[in-house]
């Protein structure tokens, strides 16, 4: 960021950065407004339904339509609400959700050794790490503010299922830094370059490593279901018993801009499994050096990498949500505590002392 | 550029700080408190220590006053009664207050007469984090060392405080119930009409 307003002058640099930032913006967005379509097409075609199908060919409006419908309706507040706070929660969940986009890197970029990100921060993972934490506010104030029964009792669950699961996430997220030796997330993507076997889901070219990082992946997968209150570990909704859970009380916009934000974190996860597992922007074959000779095919040739991999993590989050019943709330913490924590702080011991006795990291 | 921000970031800090003491719903305490651990994140970032802005992010915003706030919340307390007597407390909050003005007057005339460009991160130079685990663990090994001890005594303090055994309670034993196989919960009986089992 800094880089490119001090190519380009104070004014115009500046600019530039705010034309990127409202890219993204946009992009993530549209994108959103199909990810949602697929999610229900695919819950609908596990269920032998045909899903959403009526507005614009296969239903591809859809979401569109839906977003006219909440501009539309009228806000309501309960009484006894606190009225700030529960309008701040839905803006605070969305702002979060979209800034912690600044960092991720989708592409490479045009110049040798760049990468296209808004800001290609040094401590970009931890940076997503603490944005993807704060998450847990927009639930918690929105369910306290809401000054009802259910919504509390929800944003509660949330809370505690929140902080138990960034645990081993953040464990999950260590091995990987051991491995790659830089919090930097393109030193991260550049280090799986060698095609599939040198991603770090798999790392073949560490093969002693092969059985732990694909457990870290596997356990990274399920962290992100618990993190994003995604099925089957939906507790904070559990339609069953807390009626739609912290967000009852919502309706219109602030109901949009929840749900905007929640969708949006789930796509974050899956852009930091890619990030971190998959390779990031590179193909699971290497295409060879003569691709430095024509870089704007390089960026088109990462971006689709990158989006194509991220399209496969929600699908996966969608067949999850078809296929997996519902965790009760006992065995969802001892899961997050006595399994998954142990396992993740036994995985960093044995990587490290990989990475101390062979010298891999670069 | 940096200068304003400086100035929009402390007022920030400030008012917030401020408004952590005067806000009559706790709740409402708690969150001007996230807003100061926020803005002063902020402000680490400014002077270029950004692996420790973001420590301040995951641990004291994400973490810490999380659990605040979730037990604020859960406190059903009158604090407007509680407020009530704390008045013939103020000598102390006097005291305590003149001691903490005289520490932050003591270090910060101490640091201003030190040469700013002492805090301009110079290229090359290793970064925040290899810097900070560079001395972490060679020179201050024993206190590191040493602090970890003392959370991890806290924390065992604080689950033996909170720890009852209670013999009513069902547990699930998740070992036994997955090693359960339909032959040993179900029989299939013949049952002659007239007779039941």
């Amino acid at each position: 960021m800094s880089s490119l307003i001090e190519a380009n002058g104070p004014l115009f640099g500046t600019l530039l950065v705010f034309g990127q930032i409202g890219l993204f913006v946009l992009v993530l967005l549209l994108s959103l407004a199909f990810l949602l379509l697929l999610d229900r097409k695919v819950w609908a075609a596990v269920m032998m339904r045909k899903g959403p199908n009526v507005v614009g060919p296969f239903g591809l409006l859809q979401s569109f339509a839906d977003f006219g419908k909440f501009l539309l309706k009228e806000i309501i507040i309960p009484a006894g609400a606190n009225k700030t706070v529960f309008l701040l929660a839905p803006i605070i969940t969305c702002t979060l959700a979209f800034a912690a986009w600044a960092v991720i890197p989708v592409a490479p970029g045009i110049e040798r050794g760049t990468s296209w990100a808004v800001a290609d921060l040094n401590v970009g993972i931890l940076y997503l790490f603490a944005i993807s934490s704060l998450g847990v506010y927009g639930i918690i104030m929105g369910g306290w503010a809401s000054n009802s029964k259910y919504p509390f009792l929800a944003s509660l669950r949330s809370a505690a299922q929140m902080v138990s699961y960034e645990v081993s996430l953040g464990f999950v997220i260590i091995t990987v830094i051991l491995l790659v030796g830089s919090m930097n997330l393109s030193d991260i993507v550049n280090n799986q370059s060698d095609g599939f076997w040198s991603w770090h889901a798999f790392s073949f070219n560490n093969i002693l490593l092969f059985p732990v990082m694909f457990g870290m992946f596997i356990i990274f997968f399920v962290s992100a279901l618990a993190e994003t209150n995604r099925p089957p570990f939906d507790l904070a909704e559990a339609e069953s018993e807390l009626v739609a859970g912290y967000q009852v009380e919502y309706s219109s916009t602030p109901y949009l801009l929840f749900m905007v934000g929640e969708y949006l974190n789930i796509v974050l996860m899956c852009a930091m499994m890619t990030i971190l597992f998959l390779g990031g922007w590179h193909g699971p074959v290497p295409v060879g050096d003569w691709i430095n000779d024509y870089p704007l095919l390089n960026s088109l040739g990462g971006l689709f990498w990158f989006m194509a991999k991220i399209v496969f993590f929600f699908f996966m989050f969608a067949m999850v949500k078809a296929m997996v019943p519902r965790y009760r709330y006992d065995q969802l913490m001892r899961l997050g505590w006595k399994i998954f924590l142990p396992t993740s702080l036994a995985a960093v011991l044995i990587v490290s002392g990989y990475v101390v006795y062979t010298g891999v990291q670069a | 550029m940096d200068v304003i921000a400086f100035w929009i970031l402390s007022a920030i800090v400030v008012t917030s700080a401020v408004c952590v003491i005067g806000a009559r719903n706790p709740v409402h305490s708690v969150l001007w408190l996230i807003l100061a651990f926020f803005t002063a994140a902020g402000l680490l970032v400014l002077i270029g220590a950004e692996f420790l802005a973001m420590l301040i992010v995951v641990v004291y915003v994400g973490a810490v006053a999380v659990l605040f706030l979730f037990v604020v919340m859960m406190l059903d307390v009158d604090f407007v009664e509680l407020k009530q007597g704390t008045l013939q407390y103020w000598p102390f909050a006097l005291m305590i207050g003149i001691a903490f003005l005289a520490e932050i007057i003591l270090v910060t005339s101490a640091t201003v007469t030190r040469d700013p460009s002492a805090f301009d991160p110079s290229p090359g130079a290793p970064t925040n984090a290899e810097a900070i685990g560079a001395v972490m663990y060679t020179e201050y090994l024993l206190l590191f060392q040493m602090s970890g001890i003392i959370l991890l005594i806290a924390m065992i303090g604080a689950i033996v405080l909170t720890l009852r055994g209670r013999p009513d309670v069902k547990r699930q034993s998740i070992a036994k119930q997955t090693q359960r196989r339909r032959s040993d919960a179900t029989e299939l009986l013949d049952v002659e009409p007239g007779r039941g089992i």
